[in-house]
């Protein structure tokens, strides 16, 4: 059977020349980064050229570049971090209901040591209310964090304008652009970002490691206590090979974009528009067209999402949905709530995440699986009357 | 994460569909929690006949909605009702804990259509 990956903003796959460039690090270079000998050198070498790697992708400078264990770690580290940074301004934060949980949960955390958070709304659409952000930031706001795009429904942000909002009140702005990079540019410097997140897998590089871009002057409490690793600011000896493959993955990732994009989004529209005419009582969530290029996300009436999910894998399909069933809780996805679906509607939601290496042919039989599951499921649906 | 039983169940169900002019119908469950199970159940002479299930739900919900229905066909209300959910988890090859509700539900739909049956036997 064939096998159809779409599910991209889940993770990727590493590519030919991120393996290539790794593989040297997980042999012969095996030195500690920290070490003052030639084998140690030559790690430190590799750890320094990939923090250049991912300072250009965002118009940062390397030493702006911090790495982490992975783009929870730098969310938590950036929300708590600059929470607790002696030259905060007060104990107010503000962030979004649709953040992914490594803010969510973290901004909850800090709400139970006595911190106030505001979460803002969404429209219909999945954009963030800037109107809301100016009602709701304050002399003691000391950190807004706003994600670049979200990573069920696809909406891109405007960070740009929050981050002015964020700055005209002194506050620091952070962004998880955890699935923006590679498909949006961002410039840190010219959107006036000070806190941003990356994870490594989401654009072809290896797991297990992320970044937090900290711009030179923001001072955060340290999140990981130990070694004098990352300029004393996060402890832990370097996942070596990761961050070679991070670095190697970003500079593939941010080169080409436009390009790149414009044929992923093609895929993208074709398979929204083939699933919405084929497939009656379906709609797309998240912004018709300001949305990330490979993102589709459709809920389909009557049926629910895991086993739409078990259907398509069966038949070779990988996505992945929103339903209570697949979140682990009884509450389907906060972020399909927030855009103000109805559970019954959030539970019958799929998300495709397509990339550069999805077809025509793919999108096509994925159409097609599509119309033949779901009919197939809503017919045993006693919500479904023909 | 699901046994080849429980995948079988869901991409084969057994007693799909509904029965005209049933003699119980019983409906558990809400769309909110993203569950419903309705099952329907001809008796005669206090033997389930004919039993048909329509269900909007996950995996599991299916999988356990086809079980159960296998398991009561042919048998008389009395012994229909000695069903548990576990049993019906365990004909399966068991099911993930976060999954057993599912089980209960079907329990509880197979109650509900033999109560269902039973009130209209008694307003006849």
């Amino acid at each position: 059977m064939k096998r159809i990956y779409m599910d991209n903003a889940a993770t990727t796959r590493i590519t030919e020349p991120v393996l290539e460039a790794m593989l040297p690090y997980l042999t012969n270079v095996y030195g500690n980064p920290s070490s003052v000998h030639a084998f140690g050198r030559e790690a430190r070498k590799a750890v320094e050229t990939a923090r250049r790697q991912v300072a250009a992708a965002i118009n940062a400078q390397p030493s702006e570049i911090y790495f982490t264990g992975c783009g929870t770690e730098a969310d938590n580290w950036a929300l708590r971090g600059a929470a607790y940074a002696k030259n905060a301004k007060g104990k107010h934060i503000i962030t979004t209901q649709i953040e992914h949980h490594a803010i969510l949960h973290t901004a909850e955390q800090l709400e139970k040591e006595g911190f106030e958070v505001t979460y803002l709304p969404v429209d219909e659409h999945g954009s963030v209310d800037l109107e809301a952000l100016k009602r709701a930031i304050r002399p003691d706001t000391a950190i807004v964090s706003i994600m670049a795009a979200n990573n069920e429904i696809g909406t891109i942000q405007p960070i740009r304008e929050a981050a002015a909002i964020a700055k005209e009140h002194g506050a620091l702005f952070h962004t998880d652009a955890v699935q923006a990079i590679g498909c949006e540019k961002i410039d840190v410097k010219d959107m006036k970002i000070d806190l941003l997140s990356l994870s490594g897998h989401k654009f072809h590089g290896p797991k297990g490691v992320g970044v937090l871009y900290v711009r030179s002057g923001v001072r955060l409490e340290r999140l990981i206590q130990g070694g004098a690793q990352e300029r004393t600011q996060r402890g832990g000896t370097e996942n070596l090979a990761s961050i070679v493959g991070m670095g190697k993955a970003i500079e593939i990732a941010v080169s080409n974009m436009e390009e790149r994009n414009a044929y992923i989004a093609s895929l993208r529209d074709r398979l929204i528009n083939g699933l919405l005419e084929r497939i009656p009582e379906t709609r797309l969530n998240g912004h018709p067209t300001n949305r990330l290029s490979g993102n589709a996300n459709v809920s389909v009436r009557y049926i629910e999402g895991e086993s739409l999910l078990l259907s398509l894998d069966m038949k070779g399909i990988a996505a992945s949905s929103g339903s209570a069933c697949t979140s682990g809780s009884l509450d389907p996805s906060h972020v399909l709530l927030a855009i103000g679906l109805s559970h019954e509607i959030a539970h019958g939601s799929m998300r495709f995440s397509l990339n550069e290496e999805n077809t025509i042919e793919e999108v096509d039989y994925t159409i097609d699986t599509m119309v033949e599951v779901v009919e197939r499921l809503r017919a045993m649906s006693p919500l479904y009357a023909r | 994460m699901y046994t080849e039983k429980v995948m079988d169940h869901f991409m084969n169900p057994r007693n799909v569909g509904e029965i005209e002019n049933a003699s119980g119908v019983g409906e558990v469950g809400n769309a909110k929690c993203g569950d419903i199970m309705r099952f329907y159940i001809q008796v005669e002479n206090e033997v389930i006949t004919d039993v048909k299930f329509k269900t909007f739900g996950c995996g599991a919900a299916i999988a356990t909605s086809s079980q159960a229905t296998e398991m009561i066909k042919g048998k008389t209300i009395e012994d229909a009702l000695k069903i548990t959910n576990k049993m019906v988890a365990d004909a399966l090859g068991g099911l993930p804990p976060v999954k057993m509700h599912c089980s209960v539900l079907a329990e509880e739909a197979l109650q509900a259509a033999i109560l269902d049956y039973r009130q209209k036997q008694q307003a006849v």
